[in-house]
C-alpha cells in the first residue's frame, strides 16, 4: 500500500504521520507537496495535522485552494481513502467533502490532552478493525475542534451513519462532561456520505507507539491497511 | 550636534557618547547613535555582568559551542548534537503580555535553528505576582497565551517549565523561554561572513516599524510612562517563523549557507555588525534593497526595528540562486541587500548616501566593561527566622492550603494549552521532574529541567545560585538522567544598585561553585538586568536550564507511586530550618530566612546513588522534596500514581512535625521500591554511604502521616488531589 502525506505551508505532523506510517507500520510512504499535480499514484491521501497558513481567516479555509487539492477532490470522487487529522479535517470541510465546520473550543482556550473516543461506526475503512462501542485512548490538540452543523445537515449526518468516533467517558458514554470541545454529538470523527472520506480531531499518529503513554490510535491505521489489502 | 535629551533617550551616559566619539574619530549621526544605543545597551553588551560571567566554568569534554554563538553546542554522541539556550523577555512580557512571551518564543526558536538544529522542544519559567489581584491574572492569562498561540502554531511542542508565585514580581513579571534542538554534531553553523565579495541576503518577513528600541528598553526600569512604550513590543507571526524555519534548515541541508544569524534583538544592526566582527571582515549594505511593509521608512528605523521572522545570511555568488529558489518555495522573501567587504566597517547606504559609517569592533566589543561596585545589604543577613512560629493547631488545614498555594498547585491550566505532544517525541507529559524527550529510532532519551528559587536567593544569592544548579541536576537524577550541559537566565533589579550588584555577584559565584562540583560546563544564557518598577526590584531570579541523557529509557523513572505495598524512603537529611521556606512565607506570613544550605558533596553523591539505583532496576518512583517540603512531596508521589494509591509514614521524634514536614533543606528525595529489592537497595546505600530512612509504605487511599504514634496528617487522596487540582483553574474561572 502507498501512502502519500501532504505538507501544506504550516502543516506540523507531516514528519510524525510518516514516521508511523512508514517506521511503525512499514508502508511505502511518500510526502506530497501542496503545489503539486499528481498524486503519484498513492492508495490512501493523508491531510495531516498542524497550522496550514497559520490557521488565517478560518483553519484549513486557504490550504483547500492549494494545487493539489484539485486532484484530491478528483481521488475522493473515484472512491479514493482521504484521513483528514486535526487541520486536515479542517481542510476537509473547507474543501466541502465532508459537512459542516468546526468552531471554537467551548473553553475558548487550546486543549492539549488524551480524550477517550467512542466508535459508533465500525463498517469504515478506517474502523473496521474496531468494534461499536471500543474505547479509544488518544490526544487531541486544538483550539477549533467545536464541531457544528445545521439541523437539517445533522439529521442527514445520523440518517447516513456518518458520525463515526464521539468523545466519551472511559467506558464508552458520550456525555456532556466527556465532550471538551462542545461538538454536537459529541462527534470527533466523520465521514462522508460515500464512506470513503473521514475527518478525525483526534491524533492516532500520536497513539500508535506504546512509549507515548497508548497505542489505541493503531487500530485507524490498521483498518486502512487492511482495507486496502 | 547630539544633545543631552537625546543622549538620555538613548539610554546612554555622556562618558559612553565620549568612548563613541574617540572610538570612531567624529561624532556619530543620528542613525549611528542608535546603533550603538542598541549594541551598547545592557541587554546586547552584557557591559555589568561580563566580569561576573567569566567566573562561569564553560568547558568540557562535551561542549562543541560555548558561551559566545547564538546556541550553546552539546556532543550527545552518536553523531549528534543538542543545541540549546534560554532567554528573557520579561519587560515586553509586562507591557503587552501576549505579544511579549509570544516573541519570547519566536526569539528563542530562531537562536537554536540559526545554528542548524530543528528545534524539538519549549520549556518556560513564569512568574506572576499573587494571583489574587487582577493585574497579575491578566497577565499571566495573557503570556499562557502568547506562549500557546506561538509555540502551537510553529509546532515544537512546550513540554515543560515552571510557574511561580511572589509579590516582588506583581510589575515585574518573568518570561524566560528556553529551546532545544538536534542536529547532526558536524553540521552546525554559526554565524561567520567569510570573505569579502560574498553576497548578504535578508530573508524572511518584510521589516516594519515594530520593536524599535526594543533592546534599550529591555535595559531600563519601568517608570509611569510605561503606556508609550507599547509600540517598543515586537509583534510575532508563527507562520512566518514555521516557513523561515523550513527554508532555512532545507537551505543548510544542501550546504548552501557559508554563515547565519538571526535578526532578533537589535535586528540588522546586530545581525550584520556581530557577523562582521566574529570574522573580521566589514559589511555593506543597501537599506534601499530591504524589503519593507511600511511606508517612508528612515534608516533609522530600518537599522533599529526589531520586526520579527527575519535572518541574515551569507553564501558564495554562485548560490545565491539555489538559496532563493529554496526561499522562493516557501513563499519567503530572499534578497542581496549588501557584500561582505574588505576593512572593518559597517557601511550603510540609504537612497545613494553613505549613512552609516563605523568600525564593527567599536560597535560589538568595545563598549565599556563596567566593574559596578556591590555592597551586601547589612539587614539582609538580620531577616532571620529567631523564633519558631507556634506549632499549627491543624496540620490537615496546613496542608490542604499548602496544596492549594498556586505556587504548589497542578498547572495543568497551564500546559493543557501547550501542545505539548507534536512532534511525537514527548515520554514523561508536563507534571514530572523533568521533561523526557525520546531519540528517535534510538534506546536513548533527553530530559530537560528548569529551576531557580529566588526566595533562596534572596536571603542567601550565593547558597541560591549554588541550589539552582543542585536542584535542577537532582530533578535530572530522578528520572535516570546524567546532566551534560546547563544554559541560565540571569534575571535582576537595577545593577547601578550596588546591593543588586552583590546579588548578582554572589549568585554567579555559587552557580559556578555547582557547576563545577558537578562538572557541568554553561553553554550560554541571558541576562536581564532592570528587572524593577519604581524602584522596587525582583527578588535575585537565576533559571537554570540542564539538559541531560537518559541511556536507557526503559529504565526512566516516574514520581508517582506505583504498587500497593511498596516501601517508601527518604534519601537525605530530615532537615532542620524552616527559613525561607514556602510554609513561612505562605501560611505562618513570615517571610524570613535563612536560605537552605546546599552540601554539594552530599548531593552530588546522593544524585549518583539515585542514578545507579534506578540502572539497576531498584525503584518504582522518585521524586524530589522542594516547595513545601516532604509533605507535599509525599502528595505529589500520590497524585501522580496511576490509581490514587496512598502512603503511611512516620516521623521521627525529632524535628518537630511543622519542621520535618515543611522545611525546603537540600539533597532530599522520596523513592518508593518494592519489597524484593530493598536488600540490594539498603546494600547499595551503605556502600555509597547515604543517609535515608524508611518512612512507610504504600498503602490505602489516603495520605497519612504519624509521629510518635499521633495522627498530624490524614486527608484522602481524592480530597487532597481535588483542591491541588482546582486551585489554579479557579483563579481563572469566568465569573457572571
Amino acid at each position: 500500500m502507498k501512502f502519500g502525506v501532504v505538507i501544506f505551508p504550516g502543516s506540523n505532523c507531516d514528519y510524525d504521520t510518516y514516521w508511523v506510517l512508514k517506521e511503525v507500520f512499514h508502508q511505502e510512504t511518500l510526502f506530497l507537496w501542496h503545489k503539486d499535480h499528481d498524486l503519484r499514484g498513492i492508495d490512501c491521501v493523508v491531510l495531516p495535522g498542524g497550522f496550514s497558513y497559520g490557521d488565517y481567516l478560518r483553519s484549513g479555509a486557504i490550504a483547500r485552494f492549494s494545487p493539489l487539492m484539485q486532484e484530491v477532490r478528483e481521488f475522493a470522487a473515484r472512491g479514493g481513502l482521504v484521513l483528514g487529522i486535526c487541520n486536515g479535517f479542517q481542510v476537509l470541510l473547507e474543501l466541502g467533502l465532508l459537512p459542516g465546520a468546526m468552531l471554537r473550543n467551548k473553553n475558548l482556550k487550546f486543549l492539549c490532552q488524551f480524550v477517550h473516543l467512542k466508535i459508533n461506526n465500525a463498517e469504515t475503512p478506517f474502523t473496521n478493525q474496531g468494534r461499536p462501542g471500543q474505547v479509544l485512548r488518544i490526544p487531541i490538540a486544538h483550539y477549533d475542534g467545536n464541531f457544528y452543523a445545521p439541523p437539517e445537515t445533522m439529521e442527514e449526518i445520523k440518517k447516513n451513519n456518518q458520525i463515526v468516533l464521539q468523545y466519551s467517558t472511559s467506558t464508552g458514554e458520550t456525555t456532556e462532561e466527556a465532550n471538551v470541545n462542545g461538538s454536537l454529538e459529541n462527534i470527533a470523527g466523520l465521514i462522508n456520505q460515500q464512506g470513503n472520506v473521514l475527518g478525525m480531531m483526534p491524533h492516532p499518529e500520536r497513539a500508535s507507539e506504546a512509549v507515548l503513554g497508548s497505542q489505541d490510535g493503531r487500530l485507524i491505521f490498521q483498518s486502512i491497511i487492511s482495507w486496502l489489502s | 550636534m547630539i544633545d543631552k535629551k537625546t543622549l538620555e533617550e538613548h539610554n546612554l551616559t555622556p562618558e559612553e557618547y565620549q568612548r563613541i566619539v574617540e572610538l570612531i574619530g567624529r561624532e556619530p549621526n543620528l542613525t549611528e547613535l542608535g546603533i550603538f544605543s542598541l549594541m551598547w545597551s545592557e541587554h546586547c553588551s552584557y557591559k555589568s555582568s561580563k566580569i561576573h560571567l567569566k567566573k562561569l566554568p564553560t568547558t568540557g569534554p562535551q561542549v562543541i559551542q560555548g558561551p559566545g554563538e547564538n546556541a550553546g553546542v552539546i556532543d550527545l554522541g552518536e553523531d549528534l548534537a543538542a543545541v540549546f539556550k534560554i532567554e528573557s523577555h520579561n519587560h515586553p512580557s509586562f507591557i503587552e503580555p501576549y505579544q511579549g512571551a509570544a516573541t519570547g518564543v519566536g526569539g528563542i526558536l530562531r537562536d537554536i535553528f540559526t545554528m542548524g538544529a530543528r528545534p524539538i522542544a519549549l520549556l518556560d519559567s513564569l512568574r506572576f505576582g499573587p494571583l489574587d489581584q487582577t493585574a497579575n491574572r491578566v497577565i499571566m492569562e495573557g503570556v499562557v497565551s502568547g506562549i500557546s498561540g506561538y509555540g502551537n502554531s510553529i509546532g515544537v511542542p512546550t513540554v515543560g517549565g515552571e510557574v511561580y508565585f511572589h509579590p516582588c514580581y506583581s510589575l515585574n513579571p518573568l518570561v524566560n523561554v528556553f529551546c532545544l534542538g538536534l542536529a547532526p554534531k558536524d553540521k552546525i553553523f554559526y554565524a561567520r561572513a567569510g570573505r569579502p565579495g560574498n553576497p548578504v541576503l535578508y530573508v524572511g518577513a518584510k521589516t516594519g516599524r515594530d520593536g524599535i528600541h526594543g533592546a534599550t528598553m529591555a535595559s531600563a526600569e519601568f517608570d509611569e510612562n510605561l503606556e508609550k512604550k507599547r509600540p517598543n513590543v515586537q509583534v510575532g507571526d508563527p507562520f512566518k517563523e514555521k516557513l523561515l524555519l523550513e527554508a532555512c534548515l532545507e537551505a543548510m541541508a544542501q550546504g548552501l549557507i557559508i554563515g547565519i544569524q538571526d535578526m532578533g534583538a537589535a535586528g540588522l544592526t546586530c545581525s550584520t555588525t556581530e557577523m562582521a566582527a566574529k570574522s573580521g571582515t566589514g559589511i555593506e549594505i543597501n537599506l534601499d534593497l530591504v524589503p519593507q511593509r511600511e511606508e517612508g521608512m528612515t534608516p533609522y528605523e530600518i537599522m533599529l526595528s526589531e520586526s520579527q521572522e527575519r535572518m541574515l545570511l551569507v553564501t558564495t555568488e554562485e548560490k545565491v540562486g539555489q538559496v532563493q529558489a529554496i526561499f522562493a518555495k516557501w513563499d519567503l522573501d530572499a534578497v542581496v541587500i549588501g557584500r561582505v567587504i574588505e576593512g572593518k566597517n559597517l557601511k550603510v547606504w540609504f537612497k545613494g548616501e553613505l549613512v552609516v559609517d563605523v568600525p564593527v569592533e567599536a560597535v560589538v566589543n568595545l563598549c565599556p566593561v563596567y566593574h559596578r561596585p556591590w555592597k551586601e545589604p547589612t539587614e539582609r543577613g538580620q531577616q532571620i527566622l529567631k523564633e519558631l512560629p507556634s506549632h499549627p493547631s491543624d496540620f490537615n488545614r496546613v496542608f490542604r492550603q499548602l496544596l492549594a498555594s498556586p505556587t504548589i498547585a497542578d498547572k495543568e491550566w497551564v500546559f493543557r494549552q501547550y501542545d505539548h505532544m507534536v512532534q511525537i517525541n514527548t515520554v514523561f507529559l508536563p507534571g514530572a521532574d523533568a521533561a523526557v524527550l525520546r531519540i528517535k529510532g534510538t534506546p536513548r532519551a533527553l530530559a530537560v529541567t528548569l529551576d531557580g528559587n529566588s526566595a533562596y536567593c534572596y536571603f542567601n544569592p550565593r547558597e541560591g545560585g549554588k541550589i539552582a544548579v543542585a536542584e535542577a541536576c537532582r530533578n535530572l537524577a530522578c528520572v535516570g538522567a546524567r546532566p551534560l550541559g546547563v544554559t541560565n537566565c540571569l534575571n535582576f533589579g537595577n545593577p547601578e544598585k550596588p546591593e543588586i550588584m552583590w546579588e548578582f555577584k554572589e549568585v554567579v559565584e555559587g552557580m559556578a561553585e555547582a557547576c563545577r562540583n558537578f562538572n557541568l560546563p554553561i553553554t550560554g544564557g541571558n541576562v536581564s538586568f532592570y528587572n524593577e518598577t519604581e524602584g522596587n526590584p525582583i527578588y535575585p531570579t537565576p533559571v537554570v536550564g540542564v539538559v541531560g541523557l537518559i541511556d536507557d529509557l526503559k529504565k526512566a523513572l516516574r514520581p508517582g507511586f506505583q504498587n500497593q505495598g511498596d516501601l517508601i524512603y527518604l534519601l537525605g537529611p530530615w532537615g532542620e530550618s524552616l527559613g525561607a521556606s514556602l510554609y513561612l512565607r505562605e501560611i505562618v506570613g513570615q517571610e524570613k530566612g535563612p536560605a537552605p544550605r546546599v552540601d554539594l558533596h552530599l548531593e552530588k553523591k546522593i544524585q549518583e546513588f539515585c542514578l545507579e539505583a534506578i540502572h539497576q532496576e531498584l525503584l518504582h518512583s522518585a521524586h524530589d522534596i522542594s516547595e513545601g517540603g516532604l509533605a507535599v512531596c509525599l502528595a505529589e508521589c500520590c497524585f501522580h500514581s496511576e490509581s490514587f494509591l496512598g502512603a503511611r509514614i512516620a516521623l521521627p521524634p525529632e524535628p518537630r512535625p511543622d519542621i520535618a514536614l515543611f522545611n525546603e533543606d537540600q539533597s532530599r528525595l522520596i523513592v518508593s521500591l518494592s519489597p524484593e529489592k530493598e536488600k540490594t537497595f539498603l546494600q547499595l546505600a551503605e556502600t555509597k554511604e547515604i543517609p535515608l530512612t524508611h518512612l512507610g509504605e504504600v498503602t490505602g487511599q489516603a495520605i497519612t502521616i504519624t509521629q510518635a504514634g499521633q495522627i498530624i496528617i490524614d486527608l484522602s487522596v481524592a480530597e487532597a488531589y481535588q483542591i491541588w487540582k482546582t486551585s489554579l483553574p479557579n483563579f481563572f474561572k469566568i465569573k457572571s
